[in-house]
């Protein structure tokens, strides 16, 4: 699983705070724990500073590379952001996100051709959120091959197919989960990922589904995830699931988690 | 007092129970306008209530404004004879730009069974189109939705328009990333984090 640690999110109040009072030591300390637990990329958003976003964008890469040796996921829809972050960062990032909305599409992808950036693909277009699977691998298809006719490795794409709450509709869940399937059978070597936390808006114990949802995600070959890991439970499913899902050979990763008590809450 | 088995009904989110027992008081010839208040909507004013409190949740919600609305269709052929009059005209939608739409169809839903006429103008509404649905409606309130930081400003610029149209509409606004703050920098007559307060800030704005 790569995990993307997604604490770093303006809209969280006390990272919006340290961000604005440019507290580099409470960046620092969120995007070392997100590490320490395993993020393979530190998410970094500073999407509600309207007009500041490419400075504190550009701010925060360069306080979380002092702190950790990671890459960013550079969580943005605005180029300029995007282009300011990049300028300093070290290593190869992750750009959160490209969709197929036509505004974003035209002005992502030149940053992105040629390049051996990492990049989330959103399964977002103008006509609207996608519901079902054929709704989603139709954003998806255009996606990738356009990603890959500007000398994108599919390697580097993260398709995200879009969680929708299950509380609207019980159809949801299904439709993201065959979804991941589809996607991972029709472009061999791709990736997907989502923030799945959406499926248990309007719930109770969003936690727990969300680590349910999580697990059966993962037997579908999920292999990407926008979270918080510092859910050390999810983090432990996420580990026993991809044992499960024969992921893990010899169940060394299993073991390992075992025996740094990775089980133990 | 039968009413009240229509108001549980909603509560125990039957469809069928709530179009059978509306039938049956409209038979006995029970007054529509008591029905439709203090069966159908106030029941609506508890589920919102509960929701608010965390005792109900999303789902539970959507199936009581199922069965609020079958109860409601019974009633309709009717109300027309009766001097009953919608709370008032709403327009909803999400702003330009975002294409999120749970929040607002929840909102809306509610809106609705509170016996508001609700006009949906759906996701990616530009700013023209919400003043002239509200001309086009006569309306009392343009209540304008977004989830995305991104798209908060075409909120701030809606605002504006409506009031510059001076036809003395109202505004609410609501979505994820919103706050009481932005509504008050933006002018915006009020906001609310969740859709049972949404109902009663438009009750609010309406009896203003």
């Amino acid at each position: 699983m790569i995990v993307i640690g997604e604490l770093i999110n303006a809209s969280r109040k006390a990272i919006g705070a340290a961000i604005e009072g440019k507290d580099a030591e409470a960046i620092k300390k969120v995007a070392r724990d997100q590490f320490e637990a395993g993020a393979n990329y530190i998410d970094v958003n500073a999407g509600i500073f309207v007009g500041e976003e490419p400075a504190y964008l550009q701010w925060l890469v360069r306080t979380v590379q002092e702190e950790v040796d990671a890459p960013c996921a550079i969580d943005s829809p605005d180029p300029k952001a995007i282009e300011a972050g990049l300028e300093v960062h070290q290593g190869t990032p992750m750009i959160n996100s490209i969709s197929l909305e036509k505004e974003r599409y035209d002005k992502l992808l030149p940053i992105l051709a040629g390049t051996d950036l990492r990049v989330i693909a959103l399964c977002m277009s103008d006509e609207g959120m996608p519901e079902t699977v054929e709704d989603r691998l139709k954003i998806a298809d255009k996606l990738v091959n356009g990603l890959i006719q500007k000398n994108v490795k599919v390697e580097n794409i993260f398709v995200d197919p879009l969680v929708q709450p299950i509380s609207v509709n019980n159809t949801f869940g299904v439709e993201f989960l065959n979804s991941v399937e589809e996607i991972m059978k029709r472009f061999p070597g791709i990736h997907t990922a989502c923030g799945l936390s959406n499926i248990s808006y309007g719930l109770p114990a969003r936690k727990f589904m969300n680590q349910t949802f999580m697990v059966m995600a993962i037997a579908k070959g999920l292999d990407g995830a926008i979270m918080n890991p510092l859910d050390q439970k999810m983090m432990a499913n996420i580990i026993a699931a991809e044992a499960l899902a024969g992921k893990d050979k010899f169940c060394m990763n299993y073991l390992k988690a075992f025996r740094a008590k990775k089980f133990e809450f | 007092m039968a009413v009240k088995d229509i108001f549980k009904a909603v509560l125990e989110f039957d469809e069928a129970k709530v179009s059978e027992l509306t039938r049956k008081e409209m038979d006995a010839g029970s007054d529509i306008q008591s029905i439709l208040n203090d069966g159908l909507i106030s029941a609506m004013d508890e589920v919102g209530k509960q929701f608010s409190e965390g005792v109900l949740f999303v789902p539970e919600m959507l199936m009581a404004a199922q069965a609020m609305k079958a109860g409601l269709g019974v009633l309709k052929p009717h109300l027309a004879d009766t001097d009953n009059k919608p709370k008032g005209t709403i327009i909803i939608g999400t702003v330009k730009g975002d294409l999120h739409d749970i929040g607002k169809n929840l909102v809306g839903m509610m809106m609705e069974g509170a016996g508001f006429n609700v006009v949906d103008l759906g996701v990616d509404v530009d700013t023209d189109k919400f003043v002239q649905a509200a001309k086009d409606n006569d309306a009392q309130i343009v209540a304008l939705s977004a989830l995305l930081t991104t798209t908060m400003p075409a909120m701030e610029a809606t605002v504006a328009s409506l009031k510059e149209s001076a036809s003395g509409v109202k505004t609410m606004i609501g979505g994820a990333p919103v706050t009481e703050a932005f509504a008050t920098k933006i002018g915006s007559d009020g906001y609310s984090d969740d859709a049972p307060g949404a109902v009663e800030l438009a009750r609010k704005l309406v009896a203003a």
